[in-house]
This record gives C-alpha cells, structure tokens and sequence, in this order.
C-alpha cells in the first residue's frame, strides 16, 4: 500500500523550475533513500512533502488523504516526521527537555519518564541528559534530533543528510538504528550522501536530478546504471 | 485532585530559578519581610514603594513574550496606556460604587488583552517575527502616544471622560472596596501596598506554574528553534499568540495599578521612553527568568529614581550606559549572571566537600 504518493508535482521559484512533475510512491514499511547530485532538488521536495513549501502544481497525499494544502504541523500530527539537514535541536534547553518537548503532547507524568528514559537508552545518550543540548557533539546533536522525530511515533520518518558529519563508525551506528526503526514498523525516506549508509539500510533507491526523477530501483541496479555515474560525473547530456 | 496537586508541583522546574526547601524558605523570608514592612515605615514611603511593585508586571510580561518566547516587544507600553486610559474612562463614567472600580480593572485589562488578541494575530498569523515584531508594536505604541497626545479640544469625549491631549486623564477614582461602615477607598498608601502585593504573589507564582508546563516547554521551545517546534506538530502561532495576550493583560494589569496609584495617565506614559525603560530593567535582570527580572525591575528602578532626585536626563543616560555595559558584559542579564555564578560556586563546594 503506497504510504506517501506525490502526483506530477512542480515548484517554481519564479523562473527557476526546482521540481519538475516528480512522482514518487512510497510504500508502507520500505526505506527509500533520495539520492542526486548537489541541486538535484532533494532538500526542495523535502519541503515540499513537509509543506514548509507548497508545490505550484500537483498533489501529495499520505495514507489516502490529500495533504497538499495543510500546514506543516497538521502534516505532522498526520503522522509525519523529520530530521533536518542541519541538527534543529533547542541549544539551550537540556537533552531530557528536548526529548520532553517531543513526547510530552502524547504521554505526561511516570510515563513521560519512562518513555524519555527509554529514547535516552536507545540513543546512547544517557550521560549527557542533563547537558544543554547545544554543547553536544555535531554527531550527537544527529542522534538527539532523530531521537525527537521518532518520539512521534510518526508512520513516515524524513531524514535529510541523517549522518552528514558523522565519522564512519557513527554512520554505521546510526544506521543500525534506521533498521532498527523500520523493523518495528517505522517507514523511512532518507536523503544521503553517503554510499556506505545507502547500501546498508536502503531498500529502493530514486535518483533525482534537475529536478527530475532519474531513476529508480534497487542499490544494485542504480550503482550499475551507467547514466547514474555519468550525471554524479556532470556528463547527464553528453 | 491530582490535577490540583501537580499544579504545585509546577512551581519548580527546568523554566525557574529556585528550587527545594532552601529556596521556599527563603521566599517565605522576603514575603513576611514585605508583610511586614508597613509597620515600621510610614504611609507615604509605603505609597511609593507601591509605585515600585506597579511596574514589575508590565516588566514581568516582557519577560513573559520576550526571555520566554524570544519575540522582542515594544508593545508592552500600549496596552499599558490602553489598559490605564479604558480604566479612566470607565470609572469617571459610572463612578466607584457597589465595587465597580474592580469591575473596571477586569474590563480594563480585558480590553488591552482583545486589542492584542487582534493586532497578534495579524502578526503571528501573517508570520512576522524577529525584529520586524519588535518595528511593528513599536509602530503601534507611538501611534497611540501621538493619538492620544492629539486630544485635548473638548469633542475629544467618552460620556463624562474628557481625553485632554497631552495633560492626561486625572481624577479618577481609585480602587474601592465596598464596606459595611463604608466603602474603603485605596490610595497610595498602606491598604494599595497589601493588595499590590498580594497580586504580585499571586501572579509571580501563577507564571511560574504556567511556564514550567507543557505550554511553558513549548513557549521556550519556539524560543530556541520556531521551524523545529513546528515539525513536532505544535502550531506556534496559537502559542505565540496565547503569550502575547497574558504579556498584553499583565501589561494591562501594570496600566491600571498605575492609573490607580497616582489618580492620572497621560499619553508620555505610552512614549519611546516608556516603552524603553521596561526593557532595560528586564535585560539588567535576566529577561530569561522570572524571580531576576522582578529583583532586577526593583533593584534599577529604585537606582533611577534616586538618581533621578539629581536630574532625570542624567538619570536616562545613566540607564543607557546600563543597558551598553549589560549587553558587553553579561547579555543574560547581570541579575540571573550573578546568580547563576553563586549556584556554580555552591556546587562546585559541594563536590569538593564530597
């Protein structure tokens, strides 16, 4: 069953045509990376479903419903959720707020507790609790932002760039735990650059480029497509 | 029953300095200090220090929507004079009987309220924020000021309330308890002092309450990363709307003690400086904390207004100066820094001591 299906959608920016009639169909439970070179219009579409962007033409829907008119956080209390390029953690407040402030609309009191205990645990962050979240590392900023999104429950998880930053052992750590996520029934939409974490979690992979989707398929068939190394090489239109 | 408890349990938390018994004790300590304060000072001191405490709610909601929520408002002062000048009019039309000047208070602080309901949609709704906030409500207090400053030929009425440009409102009643021997009129003096106080408890602990709950954690969550409190499923235009309203009503609250105090308004109390003043009082203290911004608004008013026995325009320059050096040397505000450095010390002892 398609969990998030984008229909012919387009977004201009003025004369700059950042989408262009992308369809993209996700089905519930897959991970699915989006890949493509710098400009490729990855992060766009990214806003685009989250409606901090809304499309100049066509239609997005989740679970069924038309959500191409809805402000973001009625995209997100659908069921929807996001981890941002840049770590989006709140600096100044301590790692148990942040995930506080994440969980608290659905659980209050022992069980907000618990529940914040358990996320702490699950993120390897049970040390640095009481820190402010602004003084963590860069990679456990990553892990604290994904630690809110998924304290959600969300049914699709957005992740843009989730390990940019992180060393190679972080990556594979945070991988492990997207797979660990989607075994549990989360379903994953991830922006990324790094090769390594594509292949380790990725069940589909779509290529976007110029604002297009290129290609589409297994890691192995687009690792294998010729045209897919040519556009990463700048060489799409010779 | 619970619910009622928890409550309580809400006065200490991640939003507020203070916490466990040494710190009730101590708040207990100041309380019984103010109460009984009265008793060995006499009724004009006592009135003036009332003049003190009015201001430390326009003060506390600027620490309300701007250390909590980050929205830097210039607005505090409008509803101020909204709130002073709707209680003048009020009261001078249907007088002070059957406790009406009370009535008068609620109505007061409901109208600042609505009209900040209704500008704050339009700017939180229309999505302005950061310093285009701060342009827009500075706009709109200077507005006012000029308005009101504009009134003063007689067609310029509501019902028995002359405007009177730039002279002000005066003689309006004061807040009047209705009496069995008589009503009993509060002037500037003892009997003001325990009612102002009275509210300021009750306030200061109310907005403790408020912002170390759910809606608190989302007021400084919007404060640290507004794109991010959104994409966990908050609409922060309600919330944002929601603070500035309480900002707006204690604002209001501030307009009408003030009105009440000295029997006048006039438009200067909605003027540039009015509305700078409140700031530099807050950002002295620690915008970021409610318990340092009252000390900071009590400690650098009683400063200004005893440097202002030497001249008040040396007195202003004074303050700026003050706002300067707070901003260089201690941006959080020297009131929370000096606390913040004491708490370091104590747990730096304890830890050795272990």
């Amino acid at each position: 069953m398609a969990l998030l299906q984008l229909r012919d959608v387009n977004k201009h920016f003025g004369g700059l045509h950042v989408t262009n009639a992308v369809n993209l169909v996700l089905e519930q439970g897959e991970i699915h990376c989006l890949i493509g070179p710098n400009g490729a219009g990855k992060s766009t579409l990214f806003r685009l479903i989250l409606g901090e962007h809304h499309p100049s033409s066509g239609q997005i829907s989740f679970a069924g419903e038309d959500i191409t008119a809805l402000k973001s956080f009625a995209r997100i209390r659908r069921g929807l959720s996001v981890k941002f390029q840049v770590p989006g953690v709140f600096k100044g407040l301590s790692v148990r707020q942040n995930l506080e402030i994440a969980l608290q609309s659905r659980l209050s009191g022992a069980a907000l507790a618990k529940e914040i205990d358990r996320l702490l645990a699950f993120l390897n962050l049970d040390a640095e609790q009481a820190q402010m979240a602004g003084n963590l590392s860069h990679g456990q900023k990553q892990w604290l932002e994904i630690g809110m999104a998924i304290a959600l429950k969300p049914r699709l998880l957005l992740l843009d760039e989730p390990t940019a930053g992180m060393s190679p052992e972080e990556t594979h750590m945070t991988g492990e735990m997207v797979r660990r996520l989607n075994a549990a029934g989360m379903t994953v939409l991830a922006i990324e650059h790094d090769m390594a974490f594509v292949r380790q979690v990725a069940q589909r992979v779509t290529v976007l480029h110029l604002g297009q989707v290129f290609a589409q398929g297994s890691i192995d068939e687009i690792v294998a497509d010729e045209r897919v190394a040519a556009i990463y090489l700048g060489q799409a239109h010779a | 029953m619970t619910g009622f408890l928890s409550l309580f349990r809400r006065l200490e938390g991640p939003q507020t300095l203070g916490r466990g018994p040494a710190f009730w004790a101590l708040f207990a300590l100041v309380l019984a200090g103010a109460l009984a304060y009265p008793l060995f000072s006499d009724g004009y001191t006592v009135g003036n220090t009332v003049y003190f405490f009015v201001w430390v709610f326009i003060a506390l909601s600027l620490s309300l929507i701007w250390g909590y929520g980050g929205s830097l408002s210039f607005g505090q002062t409008a509803f101020f004079g909204i709130a002073g000048y709707s209680y003048g009019i009020l009261t001078i039309n249907f007088g002070a009987s059957y406790g009406f000047t009370w009535i008068a208070l609620l109505l007061a602080v409901g109208m600042a309220a609505l009209i900040a309901a209704l500008l704050g949609y339009f700017m939180f709704f229309g999505r302005i924020a950061g310093v285009f906030l701060g342009i827009v409500t500075l706009a709109v207090t200077l507005m006012l000021e000029r308005f009101m400053a504009q009134t003063a030929g007689p067609e310029w009425r509501i019902g028995a309330a002359r405007l009177n440009g730039f002279n002000g409102m005066s003689a309006m009643p004061p807040l009047t308890i209705p009496w069995f021997g008589g009503p009993i009129v509060l002037f500037a003096d003892v009997g003001l002092y325990y009612v102002v106080l009275a509210m300021l408890v009750l306030v200061y602990l109310a907005l403790r309450i408020l912002m170390n709950s759910a809606f608190g954690n989302v007021i400084v969550a919007i404060r640290e990363n507004p794109e991010r409190a959104e994409m966990l499923g908050y609409d922060i235009r309600k919330y944002q709307l929601i603070t500035f309203v309480i900002g707006a009503a204690l604002a209001g609250l501030s307009g009408v003690l003030y009105t009440v105090w000295g029997q006048y308004i006039t438009p200067s109390s909605m003027g540039m400086t009015a509305a700078s003043l409140p700031l530099i009082w807050v950002a002295v203290g620690g915008r970021s904390d409610l318990t340092a911004t009252i000390i900071g608004t009590l400690v650098v008013l009683s400063g200004f207004q005893a440097l202002t026995i030497y001249g008040s325009q040396y007195a202003l320059v004074f303050m700026g100066v003050l706002l300067v050096l707070t901003v260089l040397i201690a941006p959080n505000g020297l009131v929370l820094g000096v606390i913040n450095w004491i708490t370091k010390l104590v747990t730096r002892r304890k830890q050795e001591a272990a």
